[in-house]
């Protein structure tokens, strides 16, 4: 019955139109379109990646080895499955121009290639022929085709010879595009592709140097990919075969995406969270101005429950208008965007409409507007029918009754709940949902003080009207401190915290890293090389230092005698291949946690050395077992000892080292970091490639330029996410500004009256504006810099330092988008005639 | 005699002001008795619209009791009280209080909506034949003049047929000539319904149409006659 009634006087409160809360319907539109579109994206690249699967992977299944081509057994159980095969080996080597008196040399990624390749999709060159044409190259010469950058970076034409390893090769064409390229995920250096067979001569591919064979296979139609999956892992496991198929060609990518996405929904979610307080001051805002005709229905009669339904109503009607408005914004952004950022993207995209990011959109926001909504609709319990005749309102209480507060608990519970569901990463959706929470509460009090603060200012501020009326209207009640504080600080906070991390990050990377880190990687050093390089180095007076040590790699496949990923789960060290190291003597400045080095010349059962911190990520104990599959062959051995390893300084850093007796019998190769001035690196780079053409050196200052650049695209999808948050934050600024304008009119017009020139008064808004929003960008950058420091200290495990620029623009920018939003609304009040205004308060 | 609707016995009330609490009416006792019209007259600030609210359960005595209709209504909650109005009260302010997003018609039906009547537009046209206002049925508020605006929140107020009328200065926003059809009007209805009447002014050629006045000063029952009468 009530709610029947309920309906029927909400319908007719609607009929006050949309006025007062377009501010609601926009933070809530704008929240969900911001993530509406992430989602939508999201669903476009997934789908785009299981439909490309089988081009992605280069085949409908994949099986890689490391270090390793696959045994006769292997291949002959490949052959019976699949109706066609082709053989791709992946390895990282230097590109060589020397002749004319220039040398040029360039790391560069090869991929070394059958003529059954590519089994599925097409190669682009530039001029365009087949690819078995290019390979074939000209005169003698095995061809190679190469990505542009490459071929730019080294100053070749078409037509002109290069050396990798010992062998020459001609280039044929440009690499514009490999369709197997998303598979291959990242990767320094640009690509050069080759035939396997003119590698015969290179040397490039002895046993222990580091490639990678995969094996693509084009299976019968309607074959279960799962079933052979299962097979194939039940088979090889073991061996450290890892198998992909179809059903998810390019598991990197698709992970990337799915984790990036998370982590913006999340950065979408505080977005949302900045809506909302604009919501509740639009929602309270309502509710005051209805007070005379909830009192009114009060009188006639009408009980508490019934009011409160009808506001709820119509408050929620209102919600879902503004959570519909933002799913079409939303849902349309990739229909409309689609084909541009189909060119900028490097995997396949399906861009449409997917129903499942759009619910969960719309979830968030109908899940935000009731949090943010309740807490001022049950004031429509508090309002008395003696409301009419005084204002018995300002004595509301300061909580709700308690079951609203149990049911707004209840929707942050399921809010927070689902998006920990929906992210897939709960321990990151808790910390942020946490951060979120603490930042409101800090600001709340914050803006307490902030009020406090301004009342004491005023008092002191006498003599200077402008900057006391300015005081006076920050402490006062209706200026809207709190709303702009929360809302404003809120948006603020989480663009100081991204500006924070990233600029630290980037410290780290381009500060402090290049002075530590050595100038060179050098891989692939044969043990036969090994004393001669080193003798090389340690002889030139520029190197400061050299250090090398024996490079295997292997696949932690057991623990215990159980499959290390039941073990260890999802724990990197157990997700793919690690190097592995020997070592007869414990190096110098090694550091036991715990346990005892192997004695020397120690031949009996194999013992590891494990590092300490991710001993204990994983749950290690002295004396647990560790199998780990090298070259195909499974080695088992006691841990012995934990010690610490430092990987921020890009020195060698081994998880597992072994005593010698344990793999010192398998093909291997060195590795060899150099620390050397950097005038002389180019110098000793060139004679180490003439001495050693099999040798690839990796420039560190190369490999953290390539990161850097990854981390400025995801600081900048990040920016945009956050950048929404702020928009949110300025949008309730000019709701606050707006619903303002009433009272200060009405000041103006006293002021006026009183003798107060328009100048001293616009200086007077401006003033509070500027005031309020350098408080709440200060207090957001506390927040901002205390989130920077944990994430950057506690998570990413780097130094932390104040970013000032970020800093400084982060309070500039609160002061500028409130005088902003300010002065857009103090035309009117400073036009209004004065008489106008008082006549029509009497 | 008849029992009294109205009743109040040492009622007092306080609010709670920036400063302090403030006593608003201090130990009034009084009863009125069915079908009596009754006129609170006093200067501004003397209570009389704060003792008609305690008389309607919009205000809560802070002290004594206050019966209507024999029901104690400082021991009932809030929406008791509502429930109480909505079933017996009629009330009309001064500043009429229609709600601005209902036609005239709506607003006349509300209270008739809230007590679950299914003729409630029906009975709310009827109303409004009664004030003359039949052809405005379908006006917003702010479409219609201040005396016409009064009408409707008459007959709301009469819709019901409440047994007690509560009526604050209904002529204090009006011109003479609005205020006097008002006032026939409000007492048309009350000998039409028999209901009782409890009117507050500060028009005395008003107050003396009732059949009984009860003068206020400072919170107390000024005029000794009434105050014995009134007990």
């Amino acid at each position: 019955m009530s709610l029947r009634i309920a309906a029927r006087l909400a319908r007719r409160e609607l009929r006050g139109g949309l006025r007062g809360f377009r501010i609601l319907l926009a933070c809530l539109a704008l929240g969900v379109a911001a993530i509406a579109a992430i989602g939508s994206i999201r669903g476009g690249i997934e789908t785009g990646l299981k439909r490309e699967g089988a081009t992605l992977l280069g085949g409908d299944a994949e099986m890689h080895f490391t270090y390793r081509f696959a045994t006769n057994e292997e291949r002959a159980w490949m052959a019976g499955r699949a109706e066609r095969i082709s053989e791709v080996v992946d390895f990282r080597s230097m590109a060589v121009v020397e002749g004319d008196g220039r040398s040029e040399r360039a790391l560069t990624r090869v991929k070394a290639v059958d003529d059954a390749w590519p089994l599925v999709g097409t190669v682009s060159l530039i001029p365009a022929m087949p690819v078995a044409q290019a390979l074939a190259g000209r005169d003698g010469l095995p061809g190679a085709v190469m990505e542009r950058a490459l071929i730019d970076r080294l100053g070749l034409s078409l037509g002109d010879r290069f050396r990798l390893g010992t062998q020459d090769f001609v280039l044929m064409a440009a690499l514009a595009r490999e369709p197997d390229a998303a598979a291959d995920g990242f990767g320094l250096g640009p690509r050069t592709i080759v035939a396997t067979p003119a590698l015969a001569g290179s040397g490039l591919l002895a046993p222990g140097t580091l490639f990678d064979t995969k094996y693509r296979l084009v299976l019968p139609p309607r074959t279960d990919l799962a079933a052979l999956a299962r097979e194939a892992k039940a088979t090889f496991e073991t061996r450290g075969v890892r198998w992909r198929d179809a059903r998810d060609g390019a598991p990197g990518v698709t992970q990337f995406v799915r984790r990036l996405s998370a982590f913006l929904i999340l950065v979408g979610l505080s977005g949302l969270a900045v809506g909302g307080i604009g919501v509740s001051a639009a929602v309270r805002a309502h509710i005051d101005a209805k007070t005379d005709v909830i009192a009114t229905l009060r009188t006639l009669g009408a009980d508490r429950a019934t009011i409160f339904r009808t506001y709820l109503i119509q408050v929620g009607a209102l919600s879902l208008l503004g959570v519909v408005i933002g799913l079409v914004l939303g849902g349309s952004v990739p229909l409309l965007l689609g084909p541009l950022l189909k060119e900028r993207l490097p995997v396949p995209a399906a861009f449409g409409l997917y129903p499942g990011p759009l619910l969960e959109a719309a979830l968030y926001g109908l899940l935000t507007a009731f949090i943010f909504t309740l807490w001022p609709l049950a004031r429509t319990e508090e309002v008395r029918a003696a409301t009419l005749f005084r204002d018995a309102l300002g004595a509301a209480r300061l909580l709700p009754a308690p079951r609203h507060l149990l049911a707004v608990a209840a929707g942050l519970a399921l809010l927070v709940g689902s998006a920990a569901w929906f992210s897939g990463a709960p321990r990151l959706t808790l910390w942020t949902a946490a951060g979120i929470i603490g930042v409101l509460a800090m600001l709340a009090l914050a803006s307490l003080a902030i009020r406090a603060l301004a009342r004491g200012a005023a008092l002191a501020a006498r003599g200077r009207p402008a900057l006391r009326w300015a005081l006076a209207a920050i402490a006062g009640p209706r200026e809207g401190t709190t709303s702009v504080v929360l809302s404003l600080g809120l948006g603020l906070s989480v663009l100081a915290a991204v500006g924070q991390i990233d600029g630290n990050l980037r410290n780290a990377l381009t500060g402090n890293l290049p002075k530590i880190a050595p100038s060179y990687f050098f891989v692939d050093i044969q043990q036969d090389q090994i004393d001669r390089f080193r003798a090389r180095l340690e002889a030139d007076p520029a190197v400061r230092q050299v250090q090398t040590a024996p490079m295997l790699r292997g696949v932690v496949t057991r623990i215990n005698g159980r499959p290390a990923r039941e073990v260890a789960g999802n724990h990197w060290v157990v997700t793919g291949d690690r190097g592995v190291t020997y070592a007869a003597e414990m190096p110098p400045r090694t550091r036991l946690t715990a346990g005892r080095w192997w004695p020397k010349g120690y031949d009996g059962p194999p013992q590891v050395s494990f590092a300490a911190e991710e001993a204990a990520e994983i749950g290690l104990k002295l004396g647990d077992s560790i199998t780990v599959n090298i070259l195909g062959r499974d080695i088992t051995a006691t841990v012995t000892s934990f010690r610490e390893v430092d990987f921020t300084t890009a020195g060698i850093g081994f998880v597992l080292t072994m005593n010698p007796a344990a793999i010192a019998g398998a093909p291997h190769s060195f590795i060899a970091t150099v620390h050397v001035e950097e005038s002389a690196e180019a110098p000793i780079l060139r004679d180490l490639a003439r001495m050693f053409p099999n040798i690839t050196a990796i420039r560190v200052r190369d490999a953290i330029e390539r990161v850097s650049e990854l981390l400025e695209g995801l600081a900048a999808a990040t920016s945009w996410a956050a950048g929404a948050s702020l928009l949110s934050g300025f949008l309730v600024l000019v709701g606050a500004a707006a619903a303002g304008t009433g009272n200060r009119t009405a000041e103006a017009a006293i002021l006026r009256t009183l003798g107060a020139s328009r100048r001293r008064i616009l200086s007077s808004f401006a003033l509070r504006a500027a005031l309020l929003g350098a408080a709440a960008g200060a207090v957001a950058l506390a927040a901002g810099i205390a989130g920077g420091w944990a994430v950057t200290t506690r998570i990413l495990d780097t130094q932390y330092s104040v970013i000032w620029p970020s800093a400084v623009g982060i309070i500039a920018g609160g002061a500028l988008a409130t005088l902003l939003a300010g002065l857009a609304f103090a035309w009117r009040p400073l036009s209004t005639r004065p008489a106008r205004v008082l006549r029509a308060r009497d | 005699m008849t029992e009294p609707v109205l009743s109040l016995q040492d009622a007092c009330l306080s609010l709670e002001g920036n400063a302090g609490p403030v006593d608003i009416l201090h130990s009034i006792t009084l009863e009125v008795p069915r079908g009596q019209a009754v006129g609170l007259v006093g200067p501004s600030g003397s209570g009389k619209s704060s003792l008609l609210m305690l008389m309607g359960g919009l205000e809560r005595a802070t002290r004594g009791r206050v019966f209507a209709l024999g029901r104690d209504l400082t021991t009932m909650d809030e929406d008791a009280l509502a429930r109480l109005r909505r079933d017996h009260f009629g009330v009309v302010f001064q500043s009429f209080h229609l709600i601005p997003t209902m036609t005239a018609l709506e607003n006349v039906a509300t209270p008739l909506e809230l007590a679950g009547r299914r003729d409630a537009f029906d009975r709310a046209m009827a109303e409004l034949e009664q004030v003359g206002l039949a052809h405005r049925a379908g006006h917003y508020p702010t479409q219609l003049s201040g005396g016409e605006q009064q009408r409707v929140a008459l007959a709301r107020a009469s819709a019901p047929r409440p047994d007690i009328l509560l009526a604050d200065e209904p002529t204090g926003n009006l011109d003479a000539t609005n205020g006097t059809a008002i006032i026939d009007l409000l007492f048309g209805l009350r000998d039409r319904h028999g209901a009782t009447l409890v009117l507050v002014t500060h028009a005395e050629e008003l107050a003396a149409r009732c059949d009984r006045v009860i003068r206020l000063r400072d919170g107390r029952i000024a005029d000794p006659e009434a105050r014995r009468a009134a007990r």
